[in-house]
């Protein structure tokens, strides 16, 4: 297992002929390209997040206070573009998976290592037109991150760049997923079979097919609304006969799928973290990959539950109903079989089994309090409410946030060769679950009560909701803060670590920590299965 | 890194991304449809005053060009280099062709006041408005198409005289003819929903 180059710098390392910051924004290197990225939606998601705080502060008092009406309309926009498009999207799969997939099928790197690098591009493109929005033209967006018709069109804020922005960034991401669909594919490494994959490859070969088969309809429809406010066609304006469901339509067409892009990936990570620390084979392997691939099918087929109360035909409302209860059936397989993997396993709790714990929590309750929308009857009372923030915040940041964190406690000696402090890990753990929690959770009981969402101004009754909700948000900040120090940290100045400091069974656990620029010194053949232990030591 | 050439991983690759090019197009058929079914009558009036001449031609113009796209890959592969240019250029002054032909036709029609936001269109039956709307919106990413997809085909005759796609390297060669193919094909669908719905 020893390469004899520990505290090596691998890929890291200066690379010969090109300097600086042109052999990182110039390379076609994907793990290099993986870091860019995850400089990129670091940075990203400390902007979206201190909105986020902004806001929170605000809603603590009744009335007009810190910001006014419209600079909050436009704060809980770019709030909403800014993470959805600009974080959670290119999160996991952008970052982690071009750094991890070819390692993890024992590949060089992707299929197309310079279309790799112009999506990278693109979306530094798409994320600068994103901020330039704000700050030119008569005002920031303050549409909402849905861009509704026919407001949309009429609003004389920034919003033509906002949707350029944003269909720049979906085409960043159709050539992400093109790329990872090909590379699984072609790549894979000699006995490296179908069911020999990791989990989390598995996961990201489903978002990949989601993202090429979503991301487009995203992009027409976004030209269309630049299309309506430019060119004046009145495709969606009822004055001219045209119907503004039907952006709707098109909208949730990708937007819904778009949830499993974010969400999926997670899974991925957490199926790969659980059995390591479980020191046992997955439960239900082929059930796991295969419900990845049903999510994504059957997630494509359920975007009219968000319109339940937009007036279209009670039949739509009833399949697009029963529809979305067949998609919770391949995630409870998913948190049936983690579980399972854990039931008389050899644990040993480490940061990121215990982030993959905190997902498996907040998963859970984001995914039920999912079902009550998804039900016809009840979604009408909880309609755009605050019920809808703590369900996707439960489910996005819980879910997909947490599995992030989970997989950059798991892969970050990989990645760097160095570890961080395991107590302050846990330690910052403790403090975000409870953080989201007292953050979140009471918006479940404001939404039922009534509170809509997106408004400036309540109603006094839901003062105590509020005043909780804004301490959790600085609960969450200490826990952030606390995290990334640590994680930065680790990856400057820890200790180093060894090629396999958990013990796991994949490949890229095979190479030097970091790896070298070719990946592997020799192809790698494959023999067993991803969550094979039998003779994997732990080496640190 | 080291060159590697993967054959027919740059196929799956194209046949992907063709893949997102027709669902692009699907999301502005899926409008046609469910305003189709709305407008019928409306629909019917719109599309008589398209010429059905012009429309033919152009239809009959981007066939030819996709066969000789077609035959130009052959060409290549039968190691005949200057057949191959001269039909690659046949493609483009083809698909050069359409463009102008589309040009006058859009002319005439805003000529007529028919265009986006016109007084002219805001009078007619909504039915028509969409009909319009969607014409120049669909129509118009489509030629948007047309020029990427000549100016792709240039680039590739371009590396076929530099000898950088060749007899045993025809891979560009092949996808960009694809994606002309596409083009084509969504020309073929966009012919009959407008120019002989009437």
């Amino acid at each position: 297992m020893d390469h004899g180059n520990v505290g090596g710098l691998g890929f890291l390392a200066p690379a010969p002929g090109r300097k600086g910051l042109l052999s990182w924004i110039g390379t076609t290197d994907h793990k290099r390209i993986g870091l860019l990225y995850m400089g990129c939606v670091g940075f990203m998601f400390f902007c979206g997040a201190a909105l986020g705080m902004i806001l929170r502060l605000k809603l603590m008092t009744p009335g007009s206070t810190l910001v006014g009406p419209q600079t909050y309309n436009a704060m809980f926009t770019l709030h909403g573009v800014i993470m959805i498009f600009l974080v959670v999207i290119p999160s996991i799969p952008a970052s982690l998976g071009n750094i991890l997939l070819p390692l993890q099928i024992g590949a060089e790197d992707v299929s197309f290592p310079r279309l790799n690098l112009f999506s990278w591009w693109l979306y530094v493109l798409g994320a600068t037109l994103a901020v330039v929005s704000i700050f030119t033209g008569s005002g920031a967006p303050d549409t909402g991150w849905t861009f509704y018709v026919p407001f949309s069109e009429r609003t004389t804020t920034n919003v033509s760049l906002a949707v350029t922005a944003v269909t720049i960034l979906g085409f960043s991401s159709i050539l992400t997923g093109l790329n990872f669909v090909t590379t699984i594919h072609r790549l894979r490494a000699p006995g490296m079979t179908w069911t020999r994959l990791p989990l989390f490859v598995w996961s990201l070969y489903a978002t990949a097919w989601i993202q090429v088969l979503a991301t487009p309809i995203l992009g027409i429809t976004l030209v269309l609304v630049f299309a309506e406010r430019v060119l004046n066609l009145g495709l969606f304006d009822p004055g001219r006969g045209g119907d503004p469901l039907l952006y709707q339509h098109l909208f949730w067409i990708y937007s819904h799928p778009a949830v499993y892009i974010m969400v999926l990936p997670a899974m991925g990570v957490i199926s790969d973290i659980i059995p390591v620390f479980a020191r046992k084979n997955i439960f239900g392997y082929k059930m796991i990959a295969f419900s990845s691939l049903a999510i994504a099918f059957a997630g494509s087929l359920v975007w009219a539950h968000h319109m339940f109360t937009s007036g279209m035909s009670d039949t739509a409302v009833l399949v697009f109903s029963f529809l979305t209860f067949i998609v919770a059936i391949p995630s409870a397989i998913k948190v049936f079989n983690w579980v399972s993997t854990l039931y008389k396993g050899s644990i040993s709790v480490e940061p990121p089994l215990l982030f993959s714990l905190g997902f498996i929590f907040m998963f859970s309750v984001g995914g039920l309090t999912g079902l009550v929308q998804g039900a016809a009857g009840t979604d009408i009372h909880v309609h755009d409410t605050y019920f809808i923030v703590g369900h996707f915040h439960y489910v996005i940041f819980g879910g997909t946030g947490l599995g992030m964190f989970a997989a950059l406690h798991f892969w970050l000696p990989k990645i760097f060769g160095r570890m961080y402090d395991r107590g302050v890990a846990k330690l910052s753990f403790w403090i975000i679950l409870v953080g989201m929690n007292v953050l979140y959770f009471p918006m479940f009981i404001l939404g039922l009560e009534g509170l809509p969402r997106r408004y400036y101004d309540y109603l006094p009754k839901y003062a105590h909701g509020q005043v909780l909700s804004t301490i959790g948000s600085w609960i969450l900040a200490v826990g952030l803060v606390i995290m990334f120090a640590n994680l930065y940290r680790g990856m400057r100045r820890g200790p180093l670590a060894g090629d396999n400091p958990w013990g796991a069974a994949t490949l890229e656990w095979t190479t030097s920590s970091p790896p070298p620029t070719n990946n592997f010194e020799v192809e790698p053949v494959v023999t067993h299965g991803p969550y094979d232990f039998r003779g994997v030591a732990r080496h640190e | 890194m080291s060159e590697h050439r993967d054959y027919a991983g740059g196929k799956l690759g194209m046949w992907i991304f063709l893949f997102t090019e027709i669902l692009l197009f699907g999301g502005l058929f899926l409008l046609y449809a469910a305003y189709l079914h709305r407008y019928p009558a409306d629909f019917n009036a719109g599309g008589k005053q398209l010429d059905v001449v012009l429309g033919a031609a152009n239809t009959i113009i981007l066939i030819t060009s996709s066969f000789t796209v077609a035959a130009s890959i052959t060409a290549l592969r039968l190691g005949q280099t200057a057949r191959c240019l001269w039909l690659l250029a046949a493609t483009v002054a083809l698909a050069l062709g359409f463009l102008v032909n589309k040009f006058f036709e859009w002319s005439a029609k805003i000529g007529h006041g028919i265009y986006p936001g016109s007084q002219h269109l805001l009078q007619m039956p909504p039915g028509e408005n969409l009909f319009f709307g969607l014409y120049y919106a669909m129509t118009g990413l489509h030629g948007l198409h047309v020029l990427i997809g000549a100016t792709l085909l240039s680039v590739t005759a371009a590396l076929v005289r530099k000898g950088r796609v060749t007899q045993g390297n025809f891979g560009l060669l092949e996808n960009a003819g694809l994606y002309w193919h596409l083009v084509d094909l969504v020309w073929i669908f966009l012919f009959p929903l407008f120019y002989l719905i009437a």
